[in-house]
């Protein structure tokens, strides 16, 4: 019950915070949502079932890539939203399907070339991404006749996205896929000893995360309205793997407090200017030294100890 | 009778170690086969040969008359083969109770079809069962991963029954459980066998447990059969004293 009441107050804190922020604040707050809707994915892949992924930020490419492309087409956002999900669900499916045959830790190399790739033809395919110059007048969303050309009209779908996706992913952990995910993180030959296919199993969950990201990648491109292929790049998929690292993987809400320290800690940190990155970098690493539970798993540590 | 599982001239061998050099036996429906035999003389190696864990490298496996040698473990569960290991092996960080369905879901129905059932899979029922039989209903509700050793390997005999098995292979179920716990994890295997026709193979070094619990036994050495037949007899055996329990 008190855990409704929170859940509800913060959701509740959310749809009101852009009341007290500046333009900029909105966007930094959506560009959360944004993260912690890719975050969550991740964090099916990482975290439930146990698998190493370096190419969440290529989906989120694809993802935002081929919303630019529909929605300049003029493909009602209605339909763009669940094709490139789609899209990313089945290229996680042609990524992870052979990686995984030859042995799951592949996917890790798997994901980082893919990455790499999706970079390059971002970069290269000018007739298609536009190159370097990238795509621009990416049109906010049209939903029902009405746009969400305000930035707080904007966000306020965005998160209501974004709670819709928590609510399905809470659903799809609490059910019976949910439950074959945790076996096989915790134990995969007994899982397999007790019929359950992990290789099937680890695939799914890698085309979920992968569709997680290319919904944040919809919503990215409309958020920022121009995209070019730098927010796609190897060392993205590197902080959203720490980002969910850092809150705690396999913790539902995790992604929620690792977005914050991704994207709101450089921010905060820039009056360290270039040394922010160096910063950060270390406090990932003395995290993953002495607190590899992440963030969340703070409170039980204290209890622990008391 | 046609036998429920045949193995024949079962071999795996690591470079020079032949940890299982050629052996033959047959368990029956509703049969109990204890294998006995000194530390290192096969005995996992063999469960491991026909379970699918390592690959043979010569003999055959005959499971109610298919061939079903070198099938991954994925699908021997599949074929109604259930199996505990030697060491723990349970999924630490859900309940017992989860452990359970876990162990039983993938047996019922479609995969997509389990994407949206129950989230017990509708396993609830035939996970109290288990639970009540086996005695865990205090910790039922507990991380696996917290329980005691004892515990843990109460839920590992109980995940393998989970599904209705018609076979299951146990690697000691024995070590590490105290005596009392012994007594009851026998009777419960006598009931099973008894009134469910379970059809165990057993791996054991509990003498006493063997003796009350086999209808048959085969003791290993060296990776081979040294003695086969009816417990007492086997335990008498001269070869059997010598090598394994002693004199
Ligand atoms: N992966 C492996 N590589 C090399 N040798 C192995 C391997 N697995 C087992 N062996 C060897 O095979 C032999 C049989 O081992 P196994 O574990 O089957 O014995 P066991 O009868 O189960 O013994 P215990 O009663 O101690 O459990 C041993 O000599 C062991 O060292
Ligand atoms: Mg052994």
């Amino acid at each position: 019950m008190t855990r409704w009441l929170a859940l509800a107050a913060g959701v509740a804190a959310l749809v009101a915070l852009p009341a007290g922020l500046k333009g900029y604040g909105v966007y930094l707050l959506s560009l959360w949502c944004v993260y912690v809707i890719a975050g969550m994915g991740l964090n099916l892949t990482v975290g439930y079932a146990g698998q190493i992924s370096l190419g969440q930020a290529g989906f989120l490419g694809i993802g935002a890539y081929s919303a630019a492309i529909l929605l300049q087409a003029g493909v009602p956002f209605l339909a763009v939203l669940p094709a490139s999900a789609l899209l990313c669900f089945v290229v996680g499916l042609l990524l992870g399907f052979p990686a995984l045959r030859v042995q799951h830790h592949y996917l890790a190399f798997a994901t980082l070339g893919f990455n790499m790739l999706v970079f390059l033809v971002a970069r290269n395919e000018q007739w298609l991404t536009g190159g370097t110059f990238g795509l621009n007048n990416i049109p906010r969303p049209m939903i029902l006749g009405w746009r969400f050309a305000n930035r707080v009209d904007f966000y306020h779908l965005l998160l209501a996205a974004m709670l819709a996706m928590a609510a399905l992913m809470a659903w799809l952990l609490r059910s019976p896929w949910g439950r074959a995910f945790a076996a096989l993180r915790d134990n995969p030959i007994r899982a397999e000893s007790v019929g359950i296919d992990t290789t099937f199993y680890t695939l799914m969950a890698f085309a979920i995360g992968a569709a997680y990201a290319g919904v944040a990648g919809v919503f990215f491109a409309c958020l920022v309205g121009f995209i070019d292929p730098a927010p796609f790049g190897v060392s993205i998929s590197l902080s959203m793997l720490l980002m969910v690292i850092a809150g705690g993987a396999g913790r539902f809400f995790g992604p929620a407090l690792g977005a914050v320290v991704v994207v709101l800690l450089p921010e905060w940190l820039r009056f360290a200017q270039d040394w922010y990155l160096a910063i950060f970098g270390f406090a990932i690493v003395a995290m993953m030294v002495w607190l590899p539970g992440g963030l969340l798993s703070l409170p039980d540590r204290v209890r622990g100890r008391a | 009778m046609t036998a429920l599982l045949d193995v024949r001239e079962m071999a795996r061998h690591y470079g020079a170690i032949r940890a299982v050099d050629g052996v033959s036996f047959a368990v029956q429906p509703g049969e109990i086969l204890g294998v006995i035999g000194p530390n290192g003389s096969g005995k996992t190696t063999l469960f491991n040969a026909i379970l699918g864990q390592v690959r043979p490298t010569a003999g055959q496996v005959i499971f109610e008359e298919r061939d079903i040698t070198g099938l991954s473990p994925l699908l021997l569960a599949r074929r109604g083969i259930g199996r505990t290991f030697q060491s723990l092996q349970v999924f630490g960080g859900l309940s017992v109770r989860d452990n359970l369905i876990a162990a039983g879901q993938e047996f019922r129905g479609g995969r997509a079809g389990r994407l949206f059932a129950a989230p017990d899979a509708g396993l609830g029922a035939r996970a109290e069962e288990i639970i009540a039989l086996f005695r865990l209903g205090p910790v039922a509700a507990l991380r696996a991963g917290g329980l005691s050793y004892g515990q843990q390997k109460l839920v590992d005999i109980a995940m393998a029954f989970m599904a209705g098995p018609r076979l299951v292979l146990l690697d000691e179920p024995c070590a590490g459980v105290n005596p009392a716990l012994i007594e009851e994890l026998m009777e419960l295997l006598l009931r099973l066998n008894r009134a469910h026709g379970g059809s165990f193979v057993v791996i054991e070094h509990n003498m006493d447990f063997v003796m009350r619990l086999c209808g048959r036994v085969i003791c290993m050495a060296e990776g081979r059969i040294l003695a086969e037949g009816a417990p007492a007899a086997v335990q008498a055996d001269r070869a059997v004293l010598e090598a394994y329990l002693g004199a």
